[in-house]
């Protein structure tokens, strides 16, 4: 006869009731979870996309994410004719304000050589760039679908094709466009500095930049070794993979990392305490029939069972509630909500240890109930 | 009588609550001896001891002083002699609780079979026995009722079933007809009598009802916590 289980359907309605309310609060920890995962991700997606080894940057900067860039567009040739480069694309980074559908769309415009590093990894519908001008891959989060045409700075361009988790830090979607047409969008994007430029006489004959170049290289090829070569020009400054997407999460998402993380870390501890406090609470409205199985002999290994179970499969319903609904409605967060199956692990893990604690409580109060107190009124 | 036919044994035990202005000798120097099929009231006025000798019997009151002795086991001697007081309690001693105190989570018959579940019996068993005890205490057309919705008569016999279940040698009842009517309590006494004498048990009850102390093989009084003559 298990009386934790004969206990729980005497109770049914509010057992439920409870185990809802825990799942609603495990639902906002997943939730916070998945965002910070999500942040994390967003942040990276962007280093991650060319699929590069090393990033050859503006020297005395830590660009293009963290701080400015800006290179001659000749850095390429050079870079690629660099022992160990397999390959070399030169890469631009700018967002621009686009109107889209009757609103403002914040466009997060990356600039690339098809054919060379730089570009997306997969195309998830339509077509990569042709050769031609005025065409753009867009992330799936702008809205924009193949075929449809938008304006970007003086011309308008066409969608081509679809990519997704394409964003910057800040969560603008990507759009990729050719490199040719993102300078040609630079310099239309700040006529004040043309304007200023062909006043001095050397308007349109400046030499075109791009933030930065990223190379990947041979087999067997050694980053370190390459990333010194290139720090020997004056003019450049180069970064491994790692370095940058190490800098990326260190300067750029840091503080927005820490602000939710502190914030998760509250609402465990939050949640740890309602778990607890129900579970004592639900040992302690048992004291006087936890008496009477004392009295009538029960051993404390059916009083402890009661409790422990009753606790674990709270903890456990509410975790399966807070999973269940964070699949349903993490979708339809705006920004991504990433949850991997090793957070899930370890939440359970943290709230079967909160279960388990608070078991102890009311344990320790049910052991110590005298059995007398079930006899007289 | 033969020593073996004693089933409990107290002498001079003592209990007090509390200590200095605070102190109340509940129990002063008590002897009891009840053999196998004796049948005893325990009477005397609110607070002369009576629940208290009870619980000190039932071994869920350790007394002050004195020794205690079950079933021809001592289990009392100025401390207790035994670590599995509750083992004990499970296979020798029967309460009937005032406040009958049925778990409301189970039904009238899992409430009886409960104590055959702690006591090792297979659960087919044990709901038999529990059905056979129900329907011997009319009561086994409730069998599946849960105790919120019994009258008081009938919670008090599943009360009764319960304490009989594991067939223990002692039991011990704080007025266990009082939610009785008294034609019901005189069948329930005389069902205990039966019970005595069947399982070679004795039975103790607290008890204020006249109409039954014609039941009783002997008649107890306290008085201040002291056993007086009648
Ligand atoms: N837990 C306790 N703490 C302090 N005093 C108690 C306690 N239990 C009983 N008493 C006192 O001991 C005396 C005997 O009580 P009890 O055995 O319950 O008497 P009865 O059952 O005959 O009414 C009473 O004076 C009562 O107030
Ligand atoms: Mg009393």
């Amino acid at each position: 006869m298990n009386l934790a289980i004969k206990d729980i359907r005497h109770g049914l309605f509010r057992f439920v009731l409870t185990c809802l309310g825990l799942g609603l609060l495990m639902t906002v920890v997943l939730a916070m979870i998945g965002i910070y995962n999500g942040l994390v991700a967003d942040a990276l997606a962007v280093v991650k996309a060319p699929a590069a080894d090393v990033w050859v940057v503006e020297a005395g900067t830590q660009g293009p994410f963290a701080e400015a860039s800006s290179i001659p567009a000749t850095t390429r040739d050079a870079v690629a004719r660099m022992p160990g480069v397999a390959e070399a694309g030169a890469i631009t980074y700018q967002t621009i304000e686009a109107s889209h559908a009757g609103g403002t769309l914040r466009l997060y415009v990356i600039g690339f050589e098809p054919g060379r590093p730089g570009g997306p990894q997969r195309i998830t519908e339509g077509r990569g760039l042709g050769r031609s001008h005025f065409e753009l891959l867009a992330d799936r989060k702008t809205g924009l679908v193949p075929g449809e045409t938008i304006r970007l700075g003086r011309d308008r361009f066409t969608v081509v094709g679809l990519v997704e988790d394409a964003m910057n830090s800040g969560g603008d979607p990507a759009v990729y466009v050719t490199l040719a047409d993102a300078l040609t969008l630079q310099t239309a994007m700040d006529p004040a500095a043309a304007r200023v430029q062909a006043a001095r006489g050397d308007g349109g004959l400046r030499p075109p930049t791009v933030a930065a170049v990223v190379a990947r290289l041979q087999p067997g090829a050694d980053v370190a070794l390459l990333t010194a070569t290139v720090r020997q020009w004056k003019h450049l400054s180069a970064l491994s993979q790692s370095e940058q997407e190490q800098l990326l999460l260190a300067s750029v998402v840091d503080r927005a990392r820490r602000q939710i993380g502190l914030f998760l870390g509250i609402l465990l501890s939050v949640s740890a305490v309602v778990i607890a406090l129900i579970i004592y609470t639900m040992t302690m409205e048992k004291l006087k029939q936890i008496a009477t199985l004392k009295l009538i002999g029960a051993p404390d290994r059916t009083i402890v069972g009661l409790i422990v179970q009753q606790a674990l499969i709270l903890g456990i319903s509410g975790l399966a509630i807070g999973l269940a609904l964070i699949l349903l409605v993490k979708d339809s967060f705006p920004r991504r909500v990433v949850l991997e199956p090793f957070n899930a692990l370890v939440l359970t893990g943290i709230i079967l240890m909160v279960c388990l604690v608070a078991s102890g409580l009311g344990v320790r109060a049910a052991l110590k109930v005298d059995p007398a107190t079930a006899l007289g009124g | 009588m033969a020593p073996g036919d004693i089933l409990v044994d107290v002498r001079g035990v003592a209990k007090h609550y509390g200590e200095g202005e605070t102190r109340v000798d509940a129990l002063r120097s008590v002897d009891l001896r009840v053999h196998v099929g004796e049948v005893i009231a325990l009477l005397g006025p609110s607070g002369s001891g009576k629940t208290t000798l009870l619980n000190v019997i039932g071994c869920i009151l350790a007394p002050t002083a004195g020794r205690v002795e079950l079933d021809g086991d001592a289990v009392f001697d100025g401390k207790w002699l035994r670590s599995d007081l509750r083992r004990l309690r499970l296979d020798k001693i029967g309460f009937i609780f005032q406040a009958h105190n049925l778990l409301p989570f189970l039904t009238a018959e899992e409430n009886v079979s409960v104590v055959l579940d702690l006591a090792g019996w297979p659960a087919e068993r044990g709901r038999e026995r529990a059905r056979d005890l129900l329907d011997y205490l009319e009561v086994g057309h409730r069998a599946k009722v849960k105790p919120a919705l019994l009258s008081g008569g009938e919670a008090q016999r599943v009360a009764i079933a319960r304490a009989l279940a594991n067939r223990p040698r002692i039991i011990l009842a704080d007025e266990p007809t009082a939610a009785l009517d008294s034609g019901r309590a005189q069948l329930v006494m005389d069902l205990l009598r039966k019970l005595a004498s069947d399982q070679k048990a004795c039975i103790i009850a607290v008890t204020h009802d006249e109409k039954i102390f014609d039941r009783f093989d002997r008649l107890i009084h306290l008085r201040d916590g002291r056993l007086v003559d009648s």
